[in-house]
């Protein structure tokens, strides 16, 4: 299962299986008709920011914004979708996040007559822009997306001119929760790192990848400046009091001078096409005494 | 005699002496008839049910008219491929570890004994779970084509490599040790933890949803080959673990007993211990490591028609199927169109209704 989504990978970077399947899903409706099952979070959020949310009769686990999606019927996590749970919604098209599943699941959907369309993999800012044509393009939708296009990289322009005015890389340590007393830290290769980056921070934990549990002395050995949280997790943490007094944080120069910045998850982490806000957002609040913050 | 008495705790009779003569089985077959009759019946309920129903409703009658191939596109689509594959994945599970708990049981005279205990799901987990994390570093120069067997096969393998290793660590001068074998596979399962707990440690966000969810088991997530091929996998060690039903009656008498009335010991142990690692192995690379069916089954089994295996092997394999098809139905009715996975199911619906049976015969297990 998991090596047929390493193959679309594959195919997808040269380029060839994006129109084949984009032309598949014509093949079921001229549009992608009016019932369609969005499996990946910021797949759902482009439909509805190209305004075509009414659409949507059903989405997964990860599409939790905007608050609209919560009223729709849930198939489950997007790498276990139930073939027979979709169609029960009578879906008109399927768009699936690049590593949606199980493979068979799609497979059961496309022989019961049902498009699959497959969106392009990347989790950075300029793989947006790839979603939002797929998704367009899909839906039928072209107009609308390519607006969405060109306002999203006007912004996104906007936004990275005032991040190369900023002067200084602040030494950040995302931590996605405490597991078992430890910090979960994200590593290179994360999209807590693309966006740490984008918003001209350096990662302290770049050094492994992934989500890993650092020891308290690891923490403290990495000295970060700010600390970056999703404000959900920070909240079940005991809120950022609380977490600024852990031995470890108050131990770190972010620590002694309270810069803890939480940030809702979907919107950080999604990259979806609100990115641009994100980085602005998250950039903001880590050169917070940066005159060129004024201009986002 | 007293690994006859640990055992006793769990018949309904402790007359060991009936459980091995001919005489009291054909007095007892007849009040069976009933209860392998309404079995029966709620099997065939069961597998109609699985056809029948989920998150789309199909009519009773455009059911039956797809099968006999008049149905529409989706009917078609939904009935053919995603609702015969899960039934027919479904019977072979139930089959295969009903009859691996009740062999195992019988042959290590252990009560806790199932195909988990010994590190047969253990050593499929470590398989797939292997295959999830680190697969794509080391399968990449893998033909397209062999890549959706990677994970069934690492999962069969793994299996296969665990039981070879726990009764070659049990087996000296000629004689497998059961105390040694438990212990052996209590080992591998703590070994099989730490690997698992490594592959958890290093995976990635999606690899170790991916791997938790495997952990938990599903009719429906391997493709329609790996189903068909496991499930004939799985109903081809039938006859093996069957032919056995007498071995493990005399099995209970103790092993010296059974050696000493003629049976070949050691290779009715090789024999379930095979057919347990391929049956097992199997269904667990198509379905992931479904618990509790294999445990509770035999036991459900022994509490309904009493010692003898040639009524508990067909009466557990009933009782696992019926078990794992109500699972199946539970899960995709709970909440659709989501669908919790199975291994939830079997231990919500199992758990109980095991507990149930045993407060009911508490009086008479304590006799």
């Amino acid at each position: 299962m998991m090596f047929n989504v390493v193959l679309q990978r594959l195919i997808l970077a040269s380029g060839l299986l994006a129109a084949s399947l984009s032309g598949l899903a014509f093949a079921g409706s001229e549009n992608g008709g009016d019932r369609i099952v969005v499996a990946g979070g910021d797949l759902t959020e482009i439909m509805f920011a190209i305004g075509h949310g009414d659409r949507v009769a059903g989405v997964d686990t990860t599409s939790t914004f905007p608050e609209a999606t919560a009223e729709l019927p849930q198939v489950g996590y997007m790498r276990r979708i139930s073939a027979e749970g979709v169609l029960s919604l009578a879906p008109s098209l399927v768009l699936a996040a690049h590593d949606a599943g199980p493979e068979n699941a799609l497979d059961q959907l496309r022989s019961a007559g049902v498009p699959v369309a497959i969106a392009p993999a990347g989790e950075d800012p300029d793989a947006v822009i790839r979603k939002i044509e797929f998704v367009g393009e899909a839906v039928g939708a072209k107009a609308e997306a390519d607006a969405l296009v060109q306002s999203y990289s006007a912004e996104l322009e906007r936004v990275r001119a005032v991040v190369a005015d900023l002067t200084a890389t602040p030494k950040v340590l995302f931590i996605l929760a405490w597991r078992d007393g430890a910090p979960l830290a994200a590593g290179s290769e994360t999209s807590a790192d693309a966006i740490i980056r984008a918003a001209a921070g350096q990662n302290v934990a770049e050094g492994f990848t992934g989500y890993k549990p650092l020891s308290q002395e690891a923490l403290i050995a990495l000295a970060p400046d700010v600390i970056v949280m999703m404000s959900q997790h920070a909240e079940r943490a005991g809120g950022l009091d609380e977490i600024l007094q852990r031995p470890e944080i108050a131990r770190t120069p972010a620590g002694r001078n309270a810069r803890l910045v939480d940030i809702d998850g979907v919107l950080l982490l999604g990259f979806g096409q609100r990115t641009p806000t994100a980085i602005a957002e998250l950039a903001a609040r880590l050169h917070e005494d940066d005159p060129a913050v004024g201009r986002f | 005699m007293k690994t006859i008495r640990r055992w006793g705790g769990f018949r309904e009779r402790n007359d060991v002496a009936q459980a091995v003569n001919p005489d009291g089985l054909t007095v007892r077959r007849g009040s069976h008839r009933l209860t392998f009759l309404a079995l029966a019946a709620v099997l065939v309920g069961l597998g109609l049910a699985a056809l029948a129903l989920g998150p789309v409703a199909i009519s009773p009658d455009r059911v039956i008219a797809t099968l006999f191939g008049a149905g529409d596109g989706v009917e078609s689509a939904i009935i053919l491929q995603i609702r015969l594959p899960r039934l027919l994945l479904g019977i072979a599970v139930g089959t295969a570890l009903a009859l691996a708990g009740a062999s195992l049981q019988g042959v290590l005279r252990n009560p806790l004994a199932d195909p988990g205990l010994i590190g047969v799901s253990a050593g499929a987990t470590v398989g797939a779970v292997l295959v999830i994390v680190v697969g794509e570093r080391f399968g990449a120069g893998l033909p397209d084509a062999l890549r959706p067997w990677l994970l069934p096969g690492a999962a069969f393998l793994g299996a296969g490599v665990v039981i070879a290793f726990v009764f070659a660590l049990a087996r000296r001068g000629g004689e497998t040790s059961v105390a040694t074998l438990i212990l052996a596979g209590v080992a591998v399962n703590t070994v099989a933890g730490a690997i698992v707990g490594v592959m958890v440690y290093i995976s990635d966000d999606q690899q170790l949803r991916d791997l938790t969810f495997w952990t938990l088991g599903a009719l429906s997530a391997s493709s329609l080959q790996t189903t068909l091929i496991a499930s004939a996998i799985a109903l081809l060690t039938v006859p093996a673990f069957i032919r056995g039903t007498r071995a493990l009656d005399l099995f209970q008498l103790g092993e010296r007993a059974a050696f000493h009335s003629g049976l070949n010991v050691e290779r009715a142990k090789v024999v379930v211990a095979l057919a347990t690692a391929v049956s097992v192995g199997a269904v667990t690379a198509a379905a992931g490591p479904i618990g509790f069916i294999g445990l509770v089954a035999p036991h459900l089994a022994r509490m309904i028609v009493g010692p003898s295996h040639a009524f508990i092997l067909p009466t557990a394999v009933m009782l696992g199927v019926a078990l794992i098809l109500a699972a199946d139905l539970a899960v995709r009715l709970a909440v659709p169109p989501a669908e919790p996975p199975i291994g939830l199911a079997t231990s919500i619906i199992g758990g109980p209704f095991f507990l149930w049976l045993l407060i009911r015969n508490r009086g008479r297990l304590h006799a």
